[in-house]
């Protein structure tokens, strides 16, 4: 049981750092960038590629620097001239490059699985009594980690209360100085970079194949279930999204094995179905007030 | 005051009406008219004309029209952002392909292999299943729509690839339906000619057939509805249009446009068909059809729907130009690859430099000469 809850939260932190990225783009730009998972990917190919030749943690940092920089060009190239269009354009778009860099990445991926060269494998650990794999502890803090560095990003620099002024009203942030096209940028960078990390951690102990980039999907559940619009909720959303995964994984076959096998690939989107029925923004979210 | 009598013509001034009844035209003006009858019967003609094979493509990219129009309807013209027709295709397909299937085969069969059965009840299933989800989508708006479709075709891949009896499970597949018409087998040599032909005359058609249906729904007080809703919902609902009815109304006749193209699509390609196919690429390939084509038009779905599939074939012939693309998946430079990347670069484009798609270049070029030789 606590195998299967700690398993859920490792994974769940992955699927937080993709669901940041998510709310960080749609805080700036009000899109969601359908670019994620492609990133995720980009990522963790790189850090493949890195590691044999900086060793492992060097390459994580490169790889996401490197991945962010894409994410930067390509926010200047294809999002920046679509400014002012309806948000359906720039998502499709997204969903464009997403399938680009996807085919990219996925070409220096081969039809091999390939290893990121992580220290941790599938190795054990026992902790009080529960033996668990050490790369769901690993993704656990750096995602920890992380998360608390974005925080402190938003709350104590310039630039975090720049994204944050124009996440709150852009106009109002023009004119009080804030450069928006450096937040739309800065956004897309960090989104990238956090794919990147979290793109790493899924190809610890597994690698990455052709398939990987379906997990990223996962965080959509997880920011619609946390509110499309709220950080904290993300990181929520991703843990609890993780957790209902790990628990149908280990027990769905015992309790309800008429769902079939692997259903627990799908019961992000349906626990994603099911607080939509409840509550329309998610568990966090704003809820969008329509004047008429 | 009666219409009839005004209806005046004048000649060289096809865009002069004198009645409402000719502004609200299917096809307003006499260009269209000749146009379009001319395309229906050069349609037919190559049937004649070309070899099977291409017949075969051709009948595909007519299917996958249908499918594309279809989503224009919710998406196009009524503005709800779907992401899930390729699962309304597959509740088309499974539908179809049950009812015409073999009673004592290997899968779930009727036995009921009358097209004039199978096709509309393909197509009513599958809108039964858009009526369904179209509650959620008079709650949501907006991107929050298109995650929930996004859902909705990885819950479908998944009941798709479990429910064995019904799909033959990934990997193995089931047979398409069998297109009959009351005893006239399509698929095997027959009147009108070859399988291809007479598959391909089906399915022209039925895209002629569907398409007059969509235009008509456009140009009807339901058309003008769904224009309200996509432009601002709330202001359509303070004109008093009914909004989750239409909502609802639009989801169910766009699953019914795809139900109907899902149980076609592997009847007039192959016959064979697997779980897998329903996956979020095939849902991508119709949202592009339709950008690329023309957002909200008839014409532009078919045009964007003939492109996308004629693409394939196309990429399939350039490793003999290109010696660096290679034929083999095991390359790292092959036509898959190609393929899939210009899907994505096509949509960037077209969005980013001419937005109305195909349909679009061809307004340019018709505004062109209209103005020529003067610039405008």
């Amino acid at each position: 049981m606590i195998e299967t809850l700690i398993r859920g939260l490792g994974n769940g932190s992955v699927y937080a750092l993709l669901a940041l990225g998510f709310v960080i783009i749609y805080k700036a730009t009000r899109v969601i960038s359908f670019a994620q998972p492609s990133f995720m990917i980009a990522g963790a190919v790189a850090v493949s590629y890195l590691a044999e030749i900086t060793g492992f943690y060097l390459a994580v940092v490169l790889a996401a620097l490197l991945v962010a920089g894409v994410a930067l060009v390509i926010e200047r190239i294809a999002i920046r001239p679509m400014i002012g269009r309806p948000v359906f354009v720039i998502a499709i778009i997204s969903l464009g490059v997403d399938v680009v860099v996807r085919v990219v990445a996925n070409g220096f991926i081969g039809t091999d699985v390939r290893q990121v060269g992580d220290p941790w494998g599938f190795s054990l650990v026992t902790l009080g009594g529960v033996t668990i794999q050490q790369r769901w502890i690993a993704m656990f803090v750096a995602a920890a980690v992380l998360v608390g560095l974005l925080f402190l990003f938003f709350r104590h620099t310039r630039y975090g209360l720049a994204m944050r002024a124009a996440a709150f009203d852009q106009e109002t942030a023009l004119a009080q100085g804030v450069s928006v096209g450096m937040v739309f940028a800065l956004s897309w960078g960090l989104a990238g970079g956090l794919a990147a990390i979290a793109g790493t951690f899924v190809g610890t102990g597994q690698g990455v194949d052709q398939l990987t980039w379906i997990i990223a999907l996962k965080a959509l559940p997880a920011i619609i279930v946390g509110g499309l619009d709220s950080l904290g909720g993300a990181v929520i959303g991703g843990l609890a999204i993780g957790v209902v995964e790990s628990l149908a994984q280990s027990y769905q076959g015992d309790v309800a094995p008429w769902l079939g096998q692997n259903f627990a690939v799908v019961t992000p989107y349906v626990v994603m179905l099911v607080v939509l029925l409840v509550r329309p923004y998610g568990l966090f979210g704003t809820p969008e007030v329509e004047r008429v | 005051m009666t219409h009839t009598d005004r209806k005046v013509r004048t000649w060289g001034r096809p865009l002069l009406y004198t009645s409402y009844t000719q502004d609200m035209a299917l096809l307003d003006t006499w260009a269209k008219k000749l146009w379009c009858g001319g395309l229906i019967l050069f349609g037919l003609a190559l049937s004649q004309v070309l070899v099977d094979h291409t017949l075969e493509l051709l009948a595909t990219a007519f299917v996958a029209a249908i499918g594309a129009i279809g989503l224009n309807i919710v998406t196009g013209y009524a503005g709800q952002v779907s992401l899930g027709h390729a699962f309304f295709l597959a509740i088309g397909a499974y539908t179809a392909a049950a009812l015409s299937g073999d009673p004592a085969g290997r899968t779930l069969g009727f036995g009921v292999t009358n097209l004039l059965v199978w096709l509309p009840a393909a197509g009513l299933v599958a809108a039964l299943a858009g009526v369904l989800v179209a509650p959620l989508a008079t709650r949501l708006r907006g991107l929050y729509l298109a995650i929930v479709t996004l859902g909705l075709v990885f819950l479908g891949e998944h009941i798709f690839k479990e429910w064995d009896d019904l799909t033959g499970g990934p990997g193995v597949g089931r047979p398409a339906a069998v297109p009959d018409l009351f005893g006239w087998r399509l698929d095997q040599p027959g009147p009108l000619g070859s399988p291809e032909q007479q598959l391909y005359l089906l399915v022209l058609v039925l895209l002629v057939l569907f398409a007059i249906g969509a235009r008509n729904l456009a140009r009807s007080r339901i058309g003008r509805g769904f224009a309200a809703i996509r432009d601002r919902d709330i202001a359509a609902e303070v004109m008093g249009v009914p909004l989750t009815r239409y909502k609802v109304l639009a989801f169910g006749v766009s699953s019914f446009y795809a139900g109907c193209a899902g149980a076609l699509l592997y009847s007039v390609s192959g016959g064979y068909f697997e779980a897998g196919s329903f996956s979020l690429l095939l849902s991508v390939q119709y949202i592009a059809m339709v950008l690329i084509g023309g957002v909200a038009t008839v014409s532009g779905s078919i045009a964007g729907a003939l492109f996308i599939t004629l693409l394939s074939p196309v990429t399939r012939e350039l490793p003999a130009l290109l010696p660096f693309i290679s034929a083999d998946t095991t390359q790292t430079p092959n036509v898959f690859q190609v393929e899939t990347v210009l899907y994505g670069l096509l949509i960037i484009v077209f969005l980013v430099f001419e937005p109305r798609g195909l349909y679009g270049l061809w307004l340019r070029v018709r505004t062109y000469w209209k103005s020529w030789p003067f610039s405008y």
